[in-house]
């Protein structure tokens, strides 16, 4: 296998390869030139090389952005199980662990060569002593001085949202509101703008993504309610009841319902077009009604049937069936079925 | 009983919104005030004892629910949730409360009337939104140890009903279509608001709460 295959082994090479070059070039310095002493100089090494293991690790670097428990999470290596250990971020504990170790035993190393371990240990204790003291001094304005960053910090983040809003409010609500003050005497055009503009702001409102619109019978079917009353005027209301992927049979289904509600908006007469959906995996159910003036299922005029014609034969080479149900003076409703799971 | 007027307080707190149902109500329904927060619509409830109120979802200071908290037992008065919110869990909540049926603000004035009416004659009043949720709320299966078949699961003809609802057809063509009458359409109704009320199914709160996550 190629060295750079594994980048993180090629990188313990060269740092092997280096330490020994190092290592190498001081004992040629010590076999030969001026010498401050193997109780100096091997420590110094040992300590350089356990600096540069913390600093290089991986975990040095985010450090700064997380927060106070993840923080402390992760100065407690191993408490950690060791499968969890090995599943995520073992080579870099253990790379930070190590070099923790190589510190601290080349100090100890040093301090136990010059023979000063024992007035070494009373002073940490004194050390000790003192910080604990300071700690427990300063402990309350710390305390105060995290808080208040922590306060700062969400400050900053709720005027960032509230620029976002902001924003989105400018380029979508500001704008139509405009749109329509300057089409103000033209009814059907400020009625389609605010509709326009409710559904943007409900979808956006509840997160949902204009990009993922193609992913649920839902979402396709508000997206063609939401065409249809852009192109043709007119109020579609959308209900839907569960939920089911746009395979390939549902979005012919939402094509033939998109076609009866672009039909339903014509006839409806101003009145809301109902669409009720019905969706799980083994069936797909679509109403489209409207309260116009209905017609006479069995005196259609030649038009009208060409329009059925895309919905119910639609309907028919997808393997489900449509139906159109009307009577004078009754309103029109297309009911939509398909049976059985999606080809995906 | 269909003689006097029903006495009606709107309570929205956009003044603008409270003209505009004003003069959508028109000559059949009685207009006895307006609020526009909640505290004022407490007293005024108490003091005029209006027959529906027209609530609001969202509200300052929590809204319609806390109207109808707040006032809870000590009025006969009956709530009718309008709002432009078509979150399930704010309407959810408003029914759970007591309310006695939810219209969108994009209602026609006749079928505005026609509501304020109905629940002022105490019964139930869905819009088709509604209706989607609870088939949505209602839909699947429970564990058979904890289901009450009195308030967690819908019989046939309800859900009948609910459908149709959903599909946009109105009491009396509902009643055409199912060869009932329109008092058996209300019946069924008035039984889904019950169940809608009282079924710990789903834990519904959080059934709608986790729609509107993954809506």
């Amino acid at each position: 296998m190629a060295p750079t295959a594994d980048p993180s082994r090629g990188a313990l090479r060269i740092a092997l390869g280096a330490g020994l070059l190092v290592c190498a070039g001081l004992l040629l310095v010590r076999a030969t030139g001026p010498w401050p002493g193997d109780a100096i100089v091997w420590p110094a090494a040992v300590a350089a090389l356990g600096g540069l293991l913390i600093y290089r690790s991986p975990h040095s670097r985010p450090r700064a952005r997380r927060g106070w428990a993840a923080h402390r999470q992760r100065e407690l290596p191993p408490r950690r199980s060791p499968s969890t250990a090995r599943a995520r971020g073992r080579p870099e504990v253990s790379r930070g662990g190590l070099g923790v170790v190589l510190v601290l035993g080349a100090g100890f190393a040093f301090l136990w060569a010059s023979g000063g371990v024992r007035p070494a240990g009373e002073a940490a204790l004194a050390g000790l002593a003192v910080l604990v003291a300071l700690a427990l001094i300063f402990a309350p304005s710390w305390r105060r001085l995290a808080r208040s960053l922590a306060a700062e910090r969400s400050e900053r983040i709720r005027s960032q949202e509230r620029a976002d809003v902001g924003a989105h409010l400018h380029d979508s609500v500001l704008q139509t509101l405009a749109l329509i003050q300057r089409d103000a005497d033209d009814p059907r055009q400020v009625a389609t703008l605010a509709r326009q503009q409710e559904r943007e702001l409900r979808a956006w409102l509840a997160g949902r993504d204009p990009a993922t619109r193609g992913e649920s019978v839902t979402a396709a079917l508000e997206a063609a309610a939401a065409e249809v009353e852009a192109g043709a005027g007119g109020s579609v209301e959308v209900v839907a009841v569960g939920e089911r992927a746009l395979d390939q049979r549902a979005a012919a289904a939402v094509a033939a319902a998109r076609e009866a509600m672009l039909n339903a908006v014509k006839f409806a007469g101003g009145s809301t077009v109902s669409v009720y959906a019905e969706l799980s995996e083994e069936r797909v159910l679509l109403f489209i009604r409207d309260r116009g003036n209905g017609f006479d299922p069995a005196a259609v005029l030649p038009e009208r049937r060409g329009v059925r014609e895309s919905i119910v034969g639609r309907m028919r080479r997808a393997g489900g069936s449509a139906v159109v149900r009307s009577a004078p003076g009754k309103g029109t409703e297309v009911e939509i079925a398909i049976h059985g799971r999606g080809r995906s | 009983m269909s003689a006097a007027a029903p006495r009606v307080l709107i309570v929205d707190d956009h003044a603008l919104f409270r003209a505009g149902v004003r003069t959508l109500l028109g000559e059949q329904v009685e207009v006895v005030g307006e609020c526009g927060e909640v505290d004022s619509a407490v007293s005024a409830i108490e003091e005029l004892e209006p027959d529906v109120v027209l609530l609001d979802v969202h509200m300052p200071e929590g809204g319609g629910v806390e109207v109808i908290r707040r006032t809870a037992g000590r009025s006969s008065v009956r709530f009718l949730a309008l709002s432009v919110s078509d979150a399930a869990e704010d309407v959810i909540a408003l029914i759970r409360a007591g309310a006695r049926g939810y219209v969108t603000k994009t209602i026609s004035a006749p079928e505005l009337t026609d509501a304020v009416q109905r629940v002022s004659e105490g019964d139930a009043v869905f819009s088709p939104r509604l209706a989607g949720f609870v088939l949505d709320a209602f839909a699947g299966e429970l564990p058979p140890a904890q289901v009450d078949p009195e308030l967690d699961l819908l019989t046939a003809r309800e859900r009948e009903v609910l459908q149709h609802i959903a599909r946009g057809y109105m009491y009396k063509e509902i009643a055409a279509q199912l060869g009932i009458s329109v008092k058996t359409v209300e019946a069924h109704v008035s039984a889904v608001l019950r169940k809608l009320q009282l079924s710990s199914r789903h834990e519904l709160s959080r059934w709608a709460a986790h729609r509107r996550l993954v809506d």
